[in-house]
């Protein structure tokens, strides 16, 4: 203070005060890091840490909860929208948050995953889009693109037998109850920020009771996919954005 | 005393409820009883009966194969049921809408015109009183009238509780036509 | 005895698990117990609970995780078919030692099967149903004013030993009215602060979860806790009813709707000579095995009366050490067996 010579240091970033000081199982290049980080950013800016309950979906994100101080709930396969319920019935005031991969969310839980919204249910839904089942090694996801290899698609995603993508941001968006549906992606550091923009939405929607919310986060699987990390984050903008178009469907949060 | 009964009739005649106020009854009266409905594929019109238990000692199966009393609603509950009564058991039926007598020999037949005697004092809704007054009237041991008027209340529901004036009438109906009967 | 209720037994389980404080109700459509959902949809609001008629029967065991994770006392009722679904949550509330009370009004099976009352779920209910060594606490009530009691004791048994139990009854009963008198609150209250779901303040996080990846560190640690958890059960909570079993040459053996049965047919033997007592288990799990040895001791032959293919038979064999002859009285596919029936095969024991 005294000295003006100084250089003056900055801090630009730092890890969540709502994460725990240890390293992630992910693999080099995964997106799930980077959407733990920005989840937690906003539960530090929104202040509901010590308020909120993570349901953790069977996938790679099996062990989340590991990563935030906060209170942490597994769901079996697919079945996290139905838990996430059963905590929000009891605890209305609780911030509840139901994590999920797409193997998870739109394959054996899709069920779930539509009535949950359907119903209106005030929780937040993040889902991560990867376009492969991560955690088995890589098999065909309801996301994976046509073409696609994978390791139960080793010739591509054949749509004649195996049928497109499932698009969840625009089967949701049929629906009347939901309040927030959005599309992001953390491929580059513009899209990181608008998806914790959207996070942040999403969770304030929930603070302030106005019903389910979803995000849908493009992330990378370099490992599955066979690539490096930075190819990656290209193979993501060039191939998953144009089947899975980035933007707002629905923000009723506003009105 | 045990008395095994089954009430059958189509959907919407009483058939259940007349069960239940059997057993209400009975209840009142310090007697065990059970009830229990056929349930399924819920259908209007379709066949609905239910088995009745009352008695002094505990009640093994709520559930009657072979009825002591059989009471039957309607023509195709009659020819049913029939066959499952027990030799030198009762039959009362619904001699407004079965036209069949019965063959057996080995019961007791009594018909009860119900509907007829409901719809003169004011309604064939209450045509399931008439036939409960009528299986007061011949086995008192299983409830009386007055045990089943004092318990019209708690099996009516709210909505059809001023018809309960009209139940009383013909439950005491049910009983009279049976014990005229029984006179001749 | 005016001063009794006559109540269908599914509304019946509702109006207890109301009296025993539960809130939360997950439940989904299934004959023969649609009673139970219809009476929480009407009764829970005006209690302040919660009732919600879920996507399936998968869904609902899971919204039953979840509210039991989050601490709440919580109950789904369904039917065989619905019971098989629900068996993948089954497992994992009790590998997350979770309290939940599960109602299974049997009917015909295997398969779609019918809507007739049936005990074809014996194996299901008390051997597993669910991948991995856990257990159920099952209770099998065979009277309305039983399914009232023993739903309240249900809920304590569930909270004190943070495990899962099951009401296994069958269509009949659950369809079956009945003069009951409806208990009260059993009072008892249990501490599940040190573990439930209720955000991390003031302490560290609360992880309810079943994937323990390290054989030896974990999952084996949490499987022989479990395992002393259903040997203290076996210790404290076996229940089980006999009728004139002293004197008895033949003993009769059913559970719920089947005991009724048993009982009905030692008074009829007992008018006619033949000295018949009962015995009847009321938890299926744990089974009474040791009470059973003791009650059958002496006795000239063994008659299982059940409403399936003799699924509880195996128990019997393993309580008595296979010592004594057991025959079976059983019907399949949604049929009862007849009184009668039992009373004429106790009789060829004599001839």
């Amino acid at each position: 203070m005294s000295s003006n010579t100084r250089i003056k240091e900055q801090l630009i970033m730092k890890r969540p005060d709502s994460m725990f000081e240890m390293k992630n199982h992910y693999c080099p290049g995964c997106g799930h890091g980077i959407i733990h980080n920005m989840l937690g950013e906003c539960i530090d800016e929104l202040g509901v840490q010590e308020n909120t309950i993570l349901v953790a979906p069977v996938g790679c994100a099996v062990m989340a909860f590991l990563y935030f101080k906060m209170d942490g709930c597994e769901a079996p396969h697919g079945r996290v929208p139905a838990v996430a319920t059963g905590i929000k019935r009891v605890h209305p005031d609780k911030i509840v948050l139901a994590y999920q991969g797409d193997g998870d969310l739109l394959a054996i839980g899709m069920a779930e995953t539509i009535h949950a919204a359907n119903r209106g249910e005030n929780i937040t839904v993040i889902f991560v889009n990867n376009a492969n089942y991560g955690m088995t090694g890589g098999q065909m996801a309801p996301t994976t693109l046509p073409g696609q290899r994978t390791k139960t698609t080793p010739k591509g995603r054949n749509t004649s037998t195996e049928g497109f993508p499932i698009k969840a941001c625009e089967l949701i968006n049929t629906l009347e109850a939901p309040v927030f549906i959005e599309r992001c992606s953390v491929h580059n550091v513009p899209n990181i920020r608008k998806t914790k923009r959207a996070l942040k939405k999403a969770l304030e929607n929930q603070i302030e009771k106005r019903g389910y919310s979803f995000v849908e986060v493009l992330s990378m699987c370099p490992t599955n996919w066979g690539m490096q990390p930075v190819d990656g984050t290209k193979w993501l903008e060039e191939s998953m954005i144009p089947a899975f178009p980035l933007g707002n469907f629905r923000d009723r949060g506003a009105e | 005393m045990t008395e095994r009964i089954f009430i059958a009739g189509f959907g919407g005649q009483g058939a259940i409820l007349a069960g239940k106020l059997i057993c209400l009854a009975a209840m009142h009266e310090g007697k065990n009883i059970s009830h229990i409905p056929s349930y399924g594929v819920e259908m209007r019109g379709g066949a609905a009966n239910c088995s009745v238990v009352v008695s002094d000692e505990d009640i093994p199966s709520p559930l009657v194969f072979k009825p002591d009393v059989l009471v039957t609603l309607n023509e195709q509950s009659l020819s049913k049921f029939i066959d499952r009564l027990r030799p030198d058991g009762l039959l009362v039926y619904n001699s407004s809408l079965i036209h069949t007598t019965p063959s057996r020999k080995d019961i007791t037949v009594v018909a009860v015109d119900a509907n007829d005697i409901a719809e003169g004092l004011g309604s064939s809704r209450a045509a399931n009183m008439v036939l409960i007054g009528a299986v007061a009237g011949l086995k008192p041991e299983i409830a009386s009238v007055e045990s089943v008027i004092s318990e019209l209340g708690k099996a009516v529901s709210t909505r059809n509780l001023e018809l309960n004036e009209l139940n009383k009438k013909a439950l005491f109906a049910g009983k009279e036509a049976v014990l005229t009967k029984a006179k001749k | 005895m005016s001063d009794k209720l006559l109540m269908k037994g599914n509304e019946v389980i509702g109006e207890a698990a109301i009296i025993a404080g539960c809130r939360h109700y997950f439940g989904y459509p299934i004959t023969p117990q649609n009673e139970i959902p219809a009476y929480m949809a009407a009764r829970m609001p005006e209690v302040g609970g919660v009732f919600v008629q879920a996507e399936s029967e998968v869904a609902a065991i899971n919204m039953v995780l979840g509210a039991a994770a989050a601490g709440a006392r919580v109950m789904t009722s369904s039917s065989s078919p619905g019971i098989s679904l629900k068996q993948e949550g089954i497992s994992y509330l009790s590998a997350c030692e979770l309290p939940a009370v599960i109602v299974n009004m049997m009917r015909g099976g295997p398969g779609l099967g019918n809507i007739a009352g049936a005990q074809g779920d014996y194996f299901q209910a008390t051997k597993g149903g669910g991948h991995g060594d856990y257990r159920l606490i099952v209770l099998a009530p065979a009277t309305v004013q039983e399914m009232a009691d023993y739903t309240v004791q249900a809920f304590d048994l569930a909270d004190k030993y943070r495990t899962v139990v099951m009401i296994l009854g069958d269509g009949h009963i659950g369809q079956m009215s009945e003069p009951l008198v409806l208990p009260k609150p059993t009072g008892k209250t249990f501490d599940k602060s040190a573990w439930s779901l209720t955000g991390a303040k003031g302490r560290d996080q609360h992880i309810v979860r079943s994937l323990l990846l390290y054989p030896e560190d974990e999952l084996e640690k949490l499987n022989i806790r479990l395992q002393e958890k259903y040997k203290l059960i076996t210790k404290n909570e076996i229940l089980y009813k006999t009728y004139m079993t002293d004197d008895a040459d033949y003993l009769l053996i059913g559970f719920g709707m089947c005991s009724r049965l048993a009982r009905g047919a030692c008074d009829v033997l007992r008018k006619k000579g033949l000295k018949a007592g009962m015995f009847r288990p009321v938890t299926l799990w744990p089974f009474p095995s040791a009470e059973l040895a003791k009650a059958a001791a002496g006795k000239k032959k063994i008659l299982v009366i059940e409403m399936n293919a003799g699924q509880m038979i195996e128990d019997v064999n393993l309580a008595i050490g296979c010592s004594i002859p057991v025959d079976f009285v059983g019907r399949m596919g949604g049929m009862v067996p007849e009184l009668e029936t039992i009373v004429e095969r106790v009789e060829t024991y004599v001839k």
